[in-house]
């Protein structure tokens, strides 16, 4: 009797506690817009998630500082558990608009977002809002970018073999490799392009092997995509290989053999996401990175000497993309 | 598509590739094998390769001294290995758990000191390869053996030295009765605890050397997790190799094989989907673990504190 009277006095002087740490949140100050992002990789992984974290950086340069604009992130958050924790966590503490950085948060957003009714939430990459009216969605067309990088590498491959780094064939990564060589075939149907998924977004190590096997099978030129091609590149730049980015800008990695990179650009959407929040719309809306709106950006490196051809024919791809021209017809199946 | 598989460029690719990927599993592994010969399970190694990783990496970065790379992340590990073999040594914890929190404090340790010290993706001129004069020329095996880095070789050269020191020498005999019975090896004398000490802090040390392997002479570069879960294949491939330096050797060098195998065959583009031939390695392994673990016994002692009967 003692032991469960100990208990029940315990629980009740918790209870009591944790509530006075709920109590109401003082509500920001109305001029701050306060963001909150949860990502599965870490915020320099120049990768998908550094293009989310660069993006908001320039977001917060362009409305004023940190002072009108507050950024709180969570990274490394590849527990989809962990990550639901946090965006509850977020939406509790009166976030104007919180994040969910990754496809595999979509199904925990769903159950989270109609208990915050006032805060808006963002999700990508995907275009499913799941009719909820706080939550936007967002995704980039990567096959663009890709595509224009697949018609560079087809320009500047002379062995006609170039070798691609993908981590899991699926969503992003997916979408950028059909589009890379949709590029390729479009420019010159005798250049070869082998792919190869590792199976990981991680492995660092197997995406390095992966990339000596392509350069031992003749390539050339290489690309890949997601977070684990750091290893890729490394390798490539060893053995003098070319290389393209995705996702973010890589060739501070490897500045003597970095073609180009294509760059997100998130703040495009960010932005209107902002405001359509600032004007009482919470969500609903999917919005897709490109091109033509500028969410998707071709970032050539300075440090390499691209010919003058190549660039205009790039210029020329980006252009025709752009207003229609061009359109990319992905092969799915080799 | 599938015939060119059969070509020498691939061949030599698939031994190549294959001898540089079993050089982490080779230092973990071997390091493991000591420990678990005594009777301790160190589930941390991952966690001690990270940080391994990460102190190689840093300390070449900022020196440009690979062997002080090495050194320091020997060291990493030998701490990581002391502090394990307290937990388990003096405090008689459950061995799994605590290695699962070590291998946890690993990783967010060697990302939190990735974040502070040096806040973005970074690369480093790493272990050079070394082609053994005379060797490297001989058509083949030259390419496939003798054009790798230093680190790889020193991997090789330990199976045979972990195998004599454990099956040759005194201190080999030592940690394998502790392992198997160490009620009757404290009655001869032979101290349970310093011999644990010294197999789990060998083995800390020997995975702060697979994590230098991995960030300053095969990938050159550091990043977040970048172990993925390599150093949880080391401590299976001591049950696959039986807990012999041997059969650890000829489990790594499978499991990594047909891992380079499958690049390959990606490459080639035999129609085969990706993620069939990326299980391809973990479906064999489980196959030839299921065929001959049976056969063996593991060290009696295994996971089991030791506390002497008064």
């Amino acid at each position: 009797m003692k032991k469960i009277a100990w208990f029940l006095t315990l629980v009740v002087a918790l209870s009591l506690v944790l509530s006075a740490c709920g109590a109401p949140a003082t509500p920001a100050p109305a001029e701050k817009f306060r963001v909150a992002i949860v990502m599965p990789s870490a915020i320099n992984d120049l990768a998908f998630s550094q293009s989310m974290y660069d993006a908001l950086v320039r977001v917060q340069k362009d409305m004023g500082g940190p002072e009108k604009f507050e950024i709180v992130y969570s990274e490394g958050m590849f527990v989809v558990d962990d990550a639901a924790a946090a965006i509850r966590d977020y939406a509790t503490k009166g976030y104007d608009l919180v994040i969910a950085h990754g496809s595999q948060y979509g199904s925990s957003l769903q159950e989270i977002a109609p208990d915050f009714p006032n805060t808006s939430f963002a999700w990508g990459t995907t275009v499913d809002t799941f009719g909820q009216p706080n939550i936007f969605a967002y995704e980039a067309a990567s096959q663009e970018g890709g595509y224009v990088n697949g018609v560079l590498a087809a320009t500047l491959s002379d062995s006609k073999v170039i070798g691609v780094v993908g981590p899991i064939e699926t969503g992003d990564a997916k979408l950028y490799v059909d589009g890379f060589k949709a590029g390729v075939a479009a420019t010159n149907p005798d250049v070869h392009v082998n792919v190869n998924y590792i199976g990981s977004f991680s492995d660092v190590a197997l995406a390095s092997e992966a990339a000596t096997t392509h350069i031992s099978a003749g390539a050339d030129v290489l690309t890949g995509t997601a977070q684990m091609v750091v290893g890729a590149i490394g390798k490539a730049e060893e053995s003098k290989v070319l290389w393209f980015g995705t996702q973010s800008n890589q060739a501070s990695l490897a500045p003597s053999i970095v073609v180009a990179s294509q760059v997100y650009h998130w703040e495009v959407m960010l932005k209107e996401m902002i405001s359509l929040i600032q004007s009482g719309t919470l969500g609903g809306k999917s919005f897709t990175a490109n091109l033509a709106n500028g969410g998707e950006v071709i970032e050539f490196n300075g440090d390499y000497a691209l010919p003058a051809d190549a660039k205009t024919l790039a210029e020329e791809t980006i252009a025709g993309i752009e207003d229609g021209s061009i359109t990319i017809t992905l092969l799915t199946n080799d | 598509m599938i015939s060119d598989l059969f070509s020498m460029t691939v061949l030599v690719g698939i031994l190549a590739s294959g001898i540089r990927l079993a050089t982490p599993y080779l230092y973990a592994a071997i390091g493991e094998t000591f420990g678990q010969r005594s009777g301790v399970l160190n589930l941390g190694v991952e966690g001690q390769m990270l940080l391994g990783a990460f102190a190689a990496f840093y300390v070449t970065l900022t020196t440009g001294n690979l062997w002080l790379g090495v050194l320091t992340a020997m060291i990493v590990g030998a701490v990581m290995g002391l502090a394990m073999a307290y937990v388990t040594v003096n405090l008689n914890a459950e061995q799994g758990i605590s290695g699962i929190g070590f291998f946890l404090f690993g990783l967010g340790m060697s990302d939190l000191l990735f974040q502070k010290l040096m806040g973005t993706v970074e690369t480093v001129k790493g272990f050079p390869k070394i082609y053994i004069p005379g060797l490297s020329d001989i058509p083949v095996i030259g390419e496939i053996f003798f054009s790798q880095n230093l680190l790889v070789y020193g991997a090789y050269l330990l199976v045979p030295v972990a195998w004599f020191v454990l099956n040759k020498t005194t201190l080999g005999l030592k940690i394998r009765s502790v392992g198997e019975n160490p009620d009757a090896a404290d009655s001869l004398g032979v101290s349970v605890a310093r011999v644990r000490y010294f197999t789990i802090i060998l083995g800390g040390t020997l995975s702060g050397i697979a994590g230098a392997s991995l960030s300053i002479a095969l990938l050159n570069v550091f990043q977040q997790n970048m172990t993925s879960g390599l150093g949880f294949i080391a401590v299976a491939l001591v049950y696959f190799g039986a807990w012999r330096p041997v059969g650890v050797l000829g489990g790594a060098l499978l499991f990594s094989m047909i891992n380079s195998l499958q690049l390959w065959i990606q490459v080639l583009g035999v129609p085969i989907p990706s993620d069939i031939a990326v299980m391809m390695p973990y479906v064999l392994t489980i196959l030839v673990l299921v065929a001959a673990v049976s056969r063996v016994r593991a060290p009696s002692a295994l996971t089991k504190p030791f506390e002497r009967e008064n």
